[in-house]
């Protein structure tokens, strides 16, 4: 590992300037991918700018209904949080389906938002990779692209957002509030992740320079009934292949709200708006469940060894949305 | 202020202070185990996968491979070494030598200190992946067999002694079954050859 500043941040326009004294700091949150990305030389830094003390550590209630959760919240904090398991419980899921609970206390929201891909080209620093090295190449799409994207990737990157906890919050329209030395901001995230297009190695939307402060959750009554389903590899523990965030809301057999959001099947969390839009006012049931399924799959473009997620996604979906319509009608 | 590579620190390490000036770049668990000599918590993958460097941070299991030492300043630390009571083990040490947690043993440490925070997790009324009902006013769930499993998930034992661990952590947690009770005689089998 190279050798780094270490700076402990106590505000955030501290924390900001810190990092903006010096154009190779990073932030550092929980450490649990970034020092391990230090390890094996994927990451860097001159500096690292700490802000695990900032206090930017609360889940409240915001004044319409909805909450605001800090961005130094640790994933076990939020996961356990009353609020998130009463009015988002597809969120405490989520969270609860992702890592270890040693992880989760220490991985923050902010944190967990900025994660790298777990592609092992990504990670391994003598294969070549257009995310980590611009215009080096990708291996992937000949190599090995198992768990790799079938939605939205391009030619120059396949690699997925390895997040669960960001499934849940792309179907609960979270936005995500920043800091830079200019002032504050806000991005929903379905506009935070950048298009992969031939720029895999800009991720975000993010200002340079730019502190996450915190993640807002609109209000969303049709977030009380919502369910996260994760398929994995191994029971407990690993990342997922495939993951569905769904709520609905059904009312005399037909969908009143409904909100879908896929994990491991694009480099960002990926809200199912087509599904949404066949779904709005169908009535519940498989048939439409399955439609919806495929009118989000249609653009899908599997490589040879993950055209299997199509199917899993398809019956992730339809399983998961046929479970909300029974515990409604229970 | 000048960049520097490295910094003195003051760590709080099972109730005691110690002050070392680290490499930044230096982990938790290798300022333990290196600078220390407390050696109890293991380097098994060291890049947070195994658990077998569980150390508690101000009564949090964490991975201490991933903490960089200097950012654990402030925080109370507790490792292996400091969970037994003096000469009196603690109930999660007891239950594992009871109930024979252990084959070749690298991974205990981490086992104990996980299994250790996990119960207090569970006693907090904290869910998990395997919760049916995660609302606040479900009841929370019994620590099954299913639950010990998914909540100790973040520490591998190569031995593969995942039935005797599960059955350690059961019986720390006062939980244990009538299908563990049953087992009885083979824990008190293991006590005779131990």
């Amino acid at each position: 590992m190279r050798e780094f500043d270490y700076q402990r941040a106590n505000d955030v326009p501290g924390a900001v300037a810190l990092l903006n004294a010096d154009p190779n700091a990073r932030f550092l949150g929980g450490g649990t991918n970034l020092v391990d990305l230090m390890k094996t030389g994927v990451e860097r830094p001159d500096r690292l700018v700490d802000v695990r003390e900032l206090p930017l550590d609360q889940v409240e209630s915001t004044e319409d209904g909805g909450l605001r959760i800090g961005a130094t919240v640790s994933n076990s904090d939020l996961a356990a949080h009353p609020d998130v398991r009463r009015r988002y419980p597809a969120l405490t899921q989520a969270l609860l389906a992702g890592a270890s609970g040693q992880l989760r206390n220490m991985a923050t929201v902010g944190g967990n938002l900025l994660q790298r891909t777990r592609c092992g080209y990504f990670t391994d620093v003598a294969s070549p990779c257009n995310k980590r090295v611009p215009g080096s190449g990708c291996p992937a799409r000949e190599g090995a692209h198992h768990n790799h994207a079938i939605l939205g990737a391009s030619e120059h990157c396949v690699a997925v957002h390895p997040s669960d906890m960001g499934v849940a919050l792309a179907a609960f329209d979270a936005v995500v509030s920043y800091e830079t030395a200019d002032g504050l901001g806000e991005l929903p995230l379905e506009e935070f992740y950048l298009p992969v297009a031939d720029t895999p190695h800009r991720e975000t939307a993010l200002p340079s320079g730019a502190l996450i402060t915190g993640v807002t959750l609109p209000a969303a009554p049709v977030a009380a009934r919502s369910r996260y389903r994760k398929v994995r590899e191994r029971a407990s523990y690993a990342f997922a292949i495939g993951s569905v965030a769904a709520a609905l809301d059904v009312q005399d057999g037909v969908v009143r709200d409904v909100r879908v959001a896929l994990g491991a099947v694009a480099s960002r969390p990926w809200r199912a708006r087509a599904a949404e839009a066949v779904l709005s006012g169908a009535p519940a049931g498989e048939a439409s469940f399955a439609a919806a399924a495929d009118a989000e799959l249609a653009a899908a473009e599997p490589l040879p060894d993950n055209a299997y997620k199509v199917k899993l996604i398809r019956n992730l979906m339809v399983s998961v949305l046929t479970e909300l319509t029974e515990e409604a009608a229970r | 202020m000048a960049p520097s590579s490295s910094s003195a620190v003051t760590l709080r390490i099972n109730g005691e202070t110690h002050t070392l000036t680290v490499d930044h770049r230096t982990t938790l668990l290798d300022a333990l185990r290196e600078r220390l000599d407390m050696t109890g918590s293991k380097k098994g993958c060291d890049h947070g996968q195994c658990g077998a460097c569980t150390v508690l941070l101000d009564g949090r299991r964490t991975v201490s491979c991933l903490q960089l030492a200097v950012a654990a300043e402030g925080r109370e630390i507790t490792t292996i070494e400091g969970v037994a009571d003096g000469e009196q083990l603690h109930p999660v040490q007891q239950a594992f030598l009871e109930r024979d947690g252990y084959q070749c043993g690298y991974c205990t440490p981490g086992q104990i200190c996980s299994a250790v925070a996990m119960l207090a997790e569970h006693e907090a009324g904290w869910p998990s992946a395997v919760t049916g009902d995660v609302r606040p006013e479900a009841a929370p769930p019994p620590l099954s067999d299913e639950e010990i499993r998914e909540r100790m998930s973040g520490n591998l034992c190569r031995c593969g002694a995942y039935v005797s661990i599960v059955r350690a952590v059961s019986q720390a947690a006062g939980t244990e079954t009538k299908a563990a009770n049953a087992s009885g005689v083979e824990a008190r089998d293991t006590e005779a050859r131990v």
